[in-house]
């Protein structure tokens, strides 16, 4: 990391060349900035640069994990009981679900039979741990150790258990990055599952407040309203919970109405987080499915002591990885 | 003074890494906002003491490692070090004398010069957030030199 210069020996006669050299720099940094911002050329760079700052990110993110693992393995029996029954109880409400829940989707796929649309795509979902969040407040992202590695590509969708999180913007080998759709700079394009209103879910930079800025005064939509991604866009796959809509203030003389939406992702208090990779439903990818069974295994295993004792009922679905649309 | 022979880069070189981590890691939601900028603080140290061996180049490379590191744009930590980092070694004859307090200050005035720029890149380019905000590591970073000063001495005894 020494600089190369020292052509010269004395303190004071280094200073045009100084000057020579910073410019230099500045001009390439500015080069930089400009190729940066505007395209996605340097993702080579980015990406070497990346496997070289990988091991830090191991060595920093190394007392976290040590800590949720000590807090893992010292967890008191009771503490355990009490997982294992609130999981239980979650279980069943699920499944008490997923039963309504299979009916309707193969209704729904009659129906769409009958109306010749173009089948759904069901997508695949793979587990992925956070390994450290953005330190700039102002740019919300986080880092994942999935890589292209795993076929993670740039503009996927990242979800957790409750709704959308972000999307990924820079795939490196490894591990790459996502942006949190509350990062001031995210747009997501949404709609609301009443009634089907489309419209765009803007980021503030506070992780429990999107803005809806361009909905007109008049528009049906109320506090309460579930906003789920509406699939416009391409980069989400359509119908993932994304906020419940918090407060709508409709000022007259204003063109737009001042709506803001709760995320329903805990997006700061996540741990882990879901990839989507779109598939289609003729043809099934059995390989990254196989590979996602592991990954749930190992996550189970590894994350909840208190897995379910009682064996699953005969017909219940045992691929909790893997959601159909 | 200013041409000293540096016989184990080494210290050197593990504290940037350090400062590296520092930037990276984990921090509770409040304090993210108060993180001092330890990768400008350890730069501007040691380009002070070894402006010969630590200079604009050596700041460019590592700013170009922050960027990526931290998700930035590429080259915007790497301007903005050189900066800094080129007044610093500027000045390095004059910041030597320096008692303790006016060092400070003038850590100070370098740190805001190096959030003023990173404030300004992110402007141009658009992402935008409240100004206020940049100062937080500013000051944090002036208040925590004097300390970071003797950390930095005990490795420069390391690396003569």
């Amino acid at each position: 990391m020494a600089s190369t210069n020292s052509s010269s020996q004395f303190g004071t006669s280094f200073s045009p060349a100084l000057g020579f050299r910073f410019l230099l720099l500045a001009v390439l940094s500015i080069l930089l900035l400009v190729i940066d911002n505007r395209e996605n050329h340097l993702d080579a760079v980015r990406k070497a640069i990346g496997a070289a700052v990988y091991p830090l990110r191991i060595v920093v993110d190394a007392p976290v994990s040590a800590w949720h693992w000590a807090n893992e393995t010292t967890a008191s029996r009771n503490q355990l009981q009490l997982d294992n029954s609130r999981l239980n109880t979650e279980r069943l409400l699920t499944q008490a679900k997923l039963q309504r829940y299979a009916a309707l989707e193969a209704e729904n796929a009659r129906l769409r039979a009958m109306l010749e649309a173009r089948s759904r795509v069901r997508e695949q979902v793979r587990v992925a741990e956070i390994m450290s969040v953005s330190s700039d407040p102002f740019r919300h992202t986080l880092v994942i150790d999935k890589g292209t590695r795993d076929k993670v590509y740039e503009g996927q969708a990242v979800i957790d258990a409750e709704g959308i999180i972000g999307q990924i913007i820079d795939a490196g080998v490894l591990s790459s990055q996502a942006m949190l759709i509350s990062d001031p700079g995210h747009d997501l394009p949404v709609e609301v599952n009443r009634n089907g209103l489309r419209t765009i879910a803007r980021g503030t930079g506070e992780f429990d407040r999107l803005d809806l800025p361009f909905l007109p005064n008049n528009a049906d939509i109320e506090p309460g309203d579930l906003l789920v991604t509406s699939g416009r866009g391409g980069a989400f796959p359509a119908g993932y919970p994304v906020g419940i809509v918090e407060s709508v203030t409709r000022i007259p003389q204003e063109p737009f109405a001042a709506v803001t939406a709760t995320p329903a992702a805990a997006l700061n208090q996540a741990r882990e987080v879901m990839l989507i990779w779109p598939s289609d439903i003729n043809q099934q990818d059995v390989e990254p499915a196989a590979e996602s069974e592991n990954d749930a295994e190992a996550a189970a295993g590894d994350g909840t002591d208190a897995q379910a004792s009682a064996d699953a009922e005969p017909g219940a679905p045992t691929d909790e990885d893997e959601t159909d649309e | 003074m200013s041409d000293v022979r540096i016989s184990s880069h080494t210290p050197i070189i593990l504290s940037i890494v350090a400062a590296l981590m520092l930037s990276i890691a984990p921090m509770p939601d409040w304090a993210d906002p108060f993180r001092p900028t330890w990768v400008a603080l350890t730069l501007i140290y040691w380009s002070m003491t070894f402006p010969n061996h630590y200079s604009v180049g050596s700041a460019w490379v590592v700013g170009l490692v922050l960027d990526v590191a931290q998700g930035t744009l590429l080259g915007q930590n790497a301007l903005a070090l050189s900066l800094a980092i080129y007044v610093t070694v500027k000045f390095h004859l004059q910041l030597r004398q320096f008692p303790m307090m006016q060092l400070s200050a003038t850590v100070f005035a370098l740190l805001a010069l190096y959030q003023f720029i990173l404030f300004w890149i992110n402007g141009v380019a658009g992402v935008n957030s409240p100004a206020v905000t940049y100062w937080g590591p500013v000051v944090t970073g002036a208040l925590i030199w004097p300390l970071l000063n003797i950390v930095f001495v005990g490795l420069r005894r390391r690396a003569r």
